[in-house]
């Protein structure tokens, strides 16, 4: 299983020096000028000059990527030009409200998605069939920043049982103490259950809207894994052995299923991680895709590189994760025949 | 004078029907024979007659697109075509089991084999947990399965065709059934395993009076381990015989030909005969007689409803003009 | 011919939806095409006497925040939103299987170093890498349109490579080879027809992806830029007014949206159906 994982990582390696590579070039290629911007509008040329050479920025290209990889090694990210912070220390602290987001919702997702699939792969031709074909068509084709003001329109403006779309927290509670940096955890952990709730009804329709929009893809893969999987030879062996039917759709035909699903799963995490940007916007949350596109706005570069590193790595991580769950799963991955 | 025994499995104008896209395929029209116990019957015949068929009918693991129109099929006084579920699953891999062609795809192919022994063990045969793998380890043994107990934790591609194959013959002999099903059994697999594979199949059922159906379009295999032998063309039973008599004395036309164009012996290539035509189209209309037009006895009579002549004790044709 | 489209009338007589997509499709480009002549208002013309209407019989999709009406300018922004998917899926095809098809046919560097750049597009999550690209490049549609080119090509690419070594591995090549055809030749009139079915599904179902990431870029405010009618930057702008019930300024943008994706996925279902039945889902 070691072994396993360090040939993945070995594996990712390349892309991840690649990721370094394109992030650098991408973010020395913003247009606006950083030293002009910071010097602010009344600044004369030599005060340009002066930051532009405390930045850095009058360096060669070769140069600068090298003093950038050097800090990357010792995990400096740079430092905000608006908040004035380290970049590592804003990501860190707003990197927990954008995972325990993407948590919910991809927890909610897998939940409703997987037994849909199984549901509507035994039923062919019933009413949770063709809900399930409904709900994948329909999953993949809503633009997701459209879904989350519809479920707002809904359930804050009409029904009013959503908390109005401000953040993790609305405007009387307070944040509970903090221990692993994800709210509800903390609030679980302290006793906390009057935040507690408040935390959860934050985060409801943000979490569902993330859900609905990675429950469309693993919903359509469960379901036409499971077909392909019960049509198999094997599964007649075992029906044909008189194994009940639990056994047949659960430890059988389930488990086969579930390896495309994990496949698939990869590319629900890159569109996950993206569309956690929009959601945030949407919502107002506090997490990294709003401090990126914060920093965007104004021009300052180095949380949006930070940003994007981010992202990067943690898809690299998640990918690495998929793939030793795949070992799990499938001997024939794991064993060397 | 007593009666003659029941036997074990009375097939009885058993029909089965496919609807597809380009119409109803009536892939079985009232199919009928029996099993004895503790015999071996052979079902025969070209790729297409139905014999597969015939056998996932009996355990009822057809295709959702398959329907049972008519017949019966009694196993130990229990009909399989109108049990319910839950009274076939305890015959199922208990009194009545099967084992398939291509066993590496046949098993799961992430769960070790042993394992897989397990599940059938613990479903139907009394065991408690405790002593489950050494019963799965005795039979991996029983079958000759080399090292049984590292065998046990492999997965079926760790494994050759042919013990694949032992490791299906063990799930199947699990609970000591009454009847085993085989179908195609060597299909893919090299001669000396076919024949160590038959011969692990004769023997055991020879030691536990168990009852054997093979399935098979090899006619030469068929002689050589069965008692009785089942020809069966286009979805029609069409001759019954022992083993013997069908070989030396085959009495439908049909019959005659798989004979002949069966190698056995030093035969040379040009003295076998090929069987002119092929299977007919089983959509649409179809006449009494399904061999008619590959027949080159056929007659006017032939146009009639299909008898069933007894022509010697224990030795049936369904042909107007058997030989 | 005459079977494909035998078998196509087939399918669509099979299915009524792929029949509805393909009308849809076409309402969708005439839409872009004839639009801005059909609409009964100027799509930049603010009015802000008539400012937030709900739908009614004077503007049926109502008006926005400067008095503009909205039926004009969703159906005015068809065309944008509809060129800048079809641009980048076409740009995205065109340099994808070039790529996909030289590194299968001649292996080696070609293959190694296309297999490196693609893993590199393929490490970041792509959306993120598609804003990335339009921040760096500039807030411009053209931007849009190569950011979106650059993170679909790993689909072709990789479709066209697995396409040309299966027939690699079937000898195809050779065969071809043997027949006296060089490289070349072998790549554009023998290799190339013959990825074409399963790239047309590709290229459906794409349309709708790049549709949406057009649009989700536009949401985030790279890209289109107001008052240039889009449907992306018109939920945007909608969202503001969302939560105190204006719902008609996000709604009909968004439903015109999700409209063009749905058309584009059913058509690539169909497209797959009359290929390859057997991948059907």
């Amino acid at each position: 299983m070691l072994r396993l994982i360090g040939r993945r990582l070995l594996a990712a390696a390349p892309g991840l020096a690649g990721v370094v590579v394109v992030t650098f070039l991408l973010t020395r290629a913003l247009p606006g000028d950083p030293a002009a911007f910071f010097a602010g509008p009344a600044a004369t040329r030599e005060a340009i000059e002066e930051i532009r050479r405390s930045l850095g920025l009058d360096q060669s290209l070769p140069i600068q990527f090298g003093v950038y990889v050097r800090d990357l090694t010792r995990g400096d990210l740079g430092k905000s030009l608006t908040t004035g912070q380290p970049v590592r220390s804003d990501l860190m602290s707003r990197l927990p409200a954008s995972l325990e987001l993407t948590g919910c919702g991809l927890l909610l997702a897998i939940s409703v998605a997987l037994p849909l699939g199984v549901l509507a792969a035994t039923r062919p031709g019933s009413w949770v069939d063709h809900f399930c074909r409904m709900l994948t068509t329909a999953g993949v084709s809503l633009p997701i920043f459209f879904t989350g003001l519809l479920l707002v329109y809904v359930f804050y403006f009409l029904l009013g049982w959503a908390p109005a779309p401000l953040g993790r927290l609305d405007a009387f509670a307070s944040a509970p103490r903090s221990i692993t940096g994800f709210f509800l955890l903390d609030a679980l952990l302290t006793g906390d259950l009057g935040v507690a709730g408040a935390i959860l009804r934050q985060l409801a329709l943000p979490a569902i809207t993330l859900g609905l929009f990675a429950m469309a893809p693993i919903a359509r893969m469960t379901r036409a894994a499971m077909l392909g999987v019960l049509s198999s030879d094997f599964i007649r062996t075992a029906r044909a052995s008189g194994l009940d039917r639990r056994t047949v759709l659960l430890t059988y035909a389930f488990r086969n299923a579930m390896l495309p699903v994990v496949t698939t799963l990869g590319m629900v995490f890159s569109f996950l991680l993206g569309a956690n940007v929009l959601v945030e916007k949407v919502f107002a949350w506090p997490g990294i895709g709003s401090y990126a596109l914060e920093a965007l706005l104004v021009s300052d570069y180095a949380p949006v590189q930070g940003f994007i590193l981010t992202m990067a790595g943690l898809y690299v991580l998640l990918n690495l994760l998929i793939d030793v769950l795949y070992g799990v799963i499938d001997p024939r991955a794991r064993i060397e025949a | 004078m007593s009666d003659p025994p029941i036997p074990l499995l009375a097939v009885q104008d058993l029909s089965v029907e496919f609807r597809t896209r380009a119409g109803v395929v009536r892939a079985l029209d009232r199919v009928s024979f029996d099993v004895e116990r503790g015999e071996t019957v052979g079902v025969v015949g070209e790729s297409g007659s139905g014999k597969s068929v015939t056998a996932f009918a009996l355990l009822r693991i057809l295709d959702a697109s398959a329907r049972i129109t008519e017949g019966s099929a009694v196993f130990g006084g229990l009909d399989l075509v109108t049990a319910t579920e839950h009274d076939l699953g305890l015959q199922r891999g208990r009194e009545l089991s099967m084992i398939f062609q291509n066993p590496r795809t046949a098993l799961n192919p992430i769960r070790p084999v042993g394992r897989q022994i397990e599940d059938v063990l613990l479903r139907h045969g009394n065991v408690t947990r405790a002593e489950v793998k050494r019963r799965a380890v005795d039979l991996l043994a029983r079958v000759q399965i080399p090292d049984p107990e590292r065998r046990y934790a492999a997965y079926p591609f760790q494994l050759s065709g042919g013990m694949c194959q032992r490791v299906m013959i063990a799930l199947a002999l699990a609970c000591a059934p009454a009847l085993l099903i085989a179908d195609e059994p060597t299909t893919g697999l090299d001669v000396t395993t076919q024949a160590a594979i038959m011969d692990l199949i004769q023997d055991l059922g020879e030691r536990t009076t168990m009852a054997t159906l093979l399935i098979t379009h090899d006619l030469a295999l068929a002689a050589e381990h069965c008692d009785r032998i089942v020809v069966m063309h286009a979805g029609h039973v069409v001759e019954v015989a022992p083993a013997e008599a069908l070989f030396e004395a085959p009495r439908h036309p049909y019959t005659a030909k798989l004979v002949g164009a069966t190698p056995h012996g030093a035969e040379r290539l040009e003295d076998l005969a090929a069987i002119p035509g092929g299977l007919p189209d089983l959509r649409g209309d179809l006449p009494p007689c399904r061999y008619r037009f590959r027949c080159e006895r056929h007659a006017p009579m032939c146009d009639g409803p299909l008898p069933r002549v007894e022509v010697l004790p224990g030795h049936l044709v369904a042909c107007w003009k058997p030989l | 011919m005459t079977a494909l489209l035998r078998h196509g009338r087939y399918v669509l007589g099979e299915n009524p939806v792929t029949g509805l997509a393909f009308g849809l499709f076409v309402l969708l480009v005439a839409l872009a095409a004839a639009g801005p002549w059909l609409v009964p208002y100027d799509p930049l013309a603010s009015n802000t006497a008539e400012a937030l209407r709900p739908p009614s019989r004077a503007h049926w999709f109502g008006t926005d925040q400067l008095g503009r009406d909205l039926l004009s300018r969703v159906v005015v922004a068809t065309r944008l939103d509809l060129t800048i998917s079809i641009c980048a899926v076409m740009i995205a095809f065109a340099v994808g299987s070039a790529a996909g098809v030289a590194g299968g046919f001649y292996g080696g560097w070609t293959d190694r170093l296309m297999g490196r750049v693609l893993d590199t597009i393929m490490a970041f999550p792509l959306f993120v890498l598609a804003m990335g690209i339009v921040a760096a490049l500039g807030n411009t549609v053209a931007n849009i349109v190569y950011a979106t080119a650059i993170i679909n090509v790993p689909f072709y690419a990789r479709l066209a490579r697995s396409e040309v070594m299966v027939r690699r591995e079937a000898g195809f090549i050779e065969a071809a080879r043997l027949g006296g055809n060089r490289g070349v030749r072998i790549l554009a009139v023998h290799l190339f027809p013959n990825c074409l079915p399963p790239m047309m599904v590709q290229i459906s179902l794409n349309l709708g992806w790049a549709i949406l990431n057009a649009a989700g870029l536009s949401f985030i405010g790279l890209g289109v830029r107001p008052p240039t009618p889009e449907w992306g930057i018109m939920v945007a702008e909608g969202a503001a007014f969302i939560v105190s019930g204006e719902w008609w300024i996000a709604l009909f943008p968004g439903a015109a949206l999700m409209l063009a994706v749905f058309c584009f996925n059913l058509l690539g279902d169909g497209l797959r159906d009359l290929i390859d039945p057997r991948t059907r889902t």
